[in-house]
């Protein structure tokens, strides 16, 4: 339907290369747009994702920062928190970033009462583990598995890792040894928000992913 | 604690980023907050009295008191705003102080200064400010603002002023994008604001921080309307606690604001909501009781 927005891609709608991999972003809440940008220009095939059979034919998902009470309420309420965790478990590739790490969390501590996350991660996350807005900070963070620069990590409000299971992998770690990139499977979650500073490699490891698969 | 560095103008703007696509309730218990969370907020704004009340009672309006805003901050895990009157710089030391998530210097409350803004950029804790037109905008952007809403007209429940503030800001973007180089000098003169940010709009086609909608929005079809206008998000101040059936308007306010352009989401979420708040219609007020009309 038409509404007033400039933007170019609304809920539905398709940017990037005709040939890329289709890759939806989660769009309930969040800085999904920040998200779908940096994947069409790496060449996927974007879709913004809010309903079930918007889920239907993309090859990868991204989860955005935002709020995760907020994606976790929608998510349930439009009946897409079901098909997606049966996609997770079929082996769909997801990224998930800060609340996007948290919905990929099989748990979640300091969570609000009756919050779910779709899981698939075997890990132990802990909401605003760094405190309040005045804590956010952004740091240079080796992440061996993409190699040199350093990453530029940019922390809002963020997540950490408390805990790695038997099943996950440790991507990367702060100098005091806190754990704030994870990967399982086709599954990668962090903490901090590469998508706001034109940090694409996270966004490139997903899609290989994502190529992988397909 | 990380090594990290805090307080910079991508960490400040980037809340803002996350709070895209939400909806920030106004609240003044601690219970009242809980509601807004479970409904599925974003952010709450703690505040002694919504606007509709300190419109009603009169009187100067100050900061809240820190211990409602502690109370409030301990009962969510959302982030938490508070509001400093227009140039209080002291009143937004303490709510840093107080370790609040976001401060509106916000025209909601009686101003402390009648020519002088905050200096924002000397604050570690991000700020929003209202604006009614893209000049108003961009000087506060350069001032260190890291969020703008557009005005409306608070405490009110009439969306008027806010479709007025939110179109007159986007159109003046629009027209900024039309321009050849050499007219944006006279632009940025025209508008009262910092060339460089100036030319910033014109070749991005938006604002350099996050822009949200608040004043008079009181029912679900009015969050998606500003939405489609171009919002990034919407403020819901009075409209919810002051109406029939808060916890239910807020939850439809919130699926509204994220389906807002899908009517038939919209029109099933606004059935069976209760008494809107009663309002004001904006061409009633007297013009000294237009609060958009602080701020310069």
């Amino acid at each position: 339907m038409t509404t007033l927005r400039s933007e170019s891609l609304a809920a539905g709608e398709v940017a990037g290369e005709a040939s890329g991999p289709r890759v939806g972003v989660l769009a309930l809440q969040g800085d999904f747009r920040e998200h779908a940008r940096v994947l069409a220009q790496l060449g996927a095939r974007v879709s913004l994702v809010r309903r079930p059979d918007e889920l239907a034919d993309v090859e990868g998902l991204v989860i955005p920062g935002g709020e995760s009470t907020v994606m976790d309420k929608l998510a349930r309420a439009y009946g897409l928190a079901e098909p997606l965790k049966a996609a997770i478990a079929d082996g769909l590739p997801v990224y998930g970033t800060c609340a996007g790490l948290i919905m990929l969390a099989d748990t979640v501590l300091d969570a609000i009462a009756g919050q779910e996350s779709l899981g698939g991660l075997d890990v132990v996350v802990r909401r605003n583990a760094f405190g309040s807005q005045n804590q956010s900070f952004e740091t240079d963070l080796g992440v061996p598995a993409l190699g040199e620069p350093p990453v530029h990590a940019v922390f809002i409000r963020g997540p950490v890792v408390e805990s790695v299971g038997a099943d996950a992998t440790a991507l990367a770690s702060l100098d005091d040894g806190r754990v704030v990139a994870v990967e399982q499977g086709n599954l990668v979650g962090t903490s901090f928000h590469p998508e706001m500073n034109g940090e694409y490699r996270f966004h490139e490891y997903f899609l290989g992913k994502v190529r992988a698969r397909s | 604690m990380s090594t990290g560095q805090t307080g910079s103008s991508r960490v400040k703007r980037g809340l803002a980023e996350m709070l895209k696509g939400g909806v920030i309730m106004d609240v003044v218990t601690p219970e009242q907050a809980r509601i807004a969370e479970d409904a599925g907020a974003v952010a709450v704004m703690a505040l002694e009295r919504v606007p509709a009340d300190i419109r009603a009672q009169g009187g100067v309006a100050r900061m809240s008191d820190p211990d409602l805003i502690e109370a409030i901050i301990a009962e969510v895990s959302i982030p938490v705003m508070a509001k400093a009157r227009i140039g209080h710089f002291v009143e937004a030391q303490v709510l840093q102080a107080l370790d609040v998530d976001y401060i509106d210097e916000s025209e909601v409350l009686s101003p402390a200064d009648y020519v002088n803004h905050i200096d924002k950029w000397s604050f570690e804790t991000p700020f929003v400010c209202g604006a009614t037109n893209l000049g108003e905008a961009l000087r506060r952007i350069n001032e260190g603002a890291a969020m703008i809403r557009s005005k409306g007209e608070a405490g009110t429940g009439d969306v008027s002023e806010a479709t007025k503030h939110i179109r007159k800001i986007t159109s003046e973007i629009n027209v900024l994008r039309s321009m050849t180089k050499d007219e944006l000098y006279v632009a940025a003169k025209e508008l009262q604001a910092p060339y460089d940010l100036v030319v910033e709009v014109a070749e991005t086609g938006k604002l350099p921080v996050v822009l949200f909608t608040a004043g008079g929005v009181a029912t679900p079809a009015d969050a998606a309307m500003m939405m489609q206008l171009g919002a990034d998000g919407v403020f819901v101040g009075s409209g919810i606690f002051k109406s029939g059936n808060p916890e239910a308007r807020a939850a439809a306010v919130v699926k509204a604001t994220t389906f807002y352009d899908d009517p038939a989401v919209i029109a099933d979420v606004s059935r069976g909501l209760g008494e809107a708040m009663v309002g004001i219609n904006v061409g009633d007020l007297a013009a000294p009781h237009r609060l958009a009309e602080r701020g310069w």
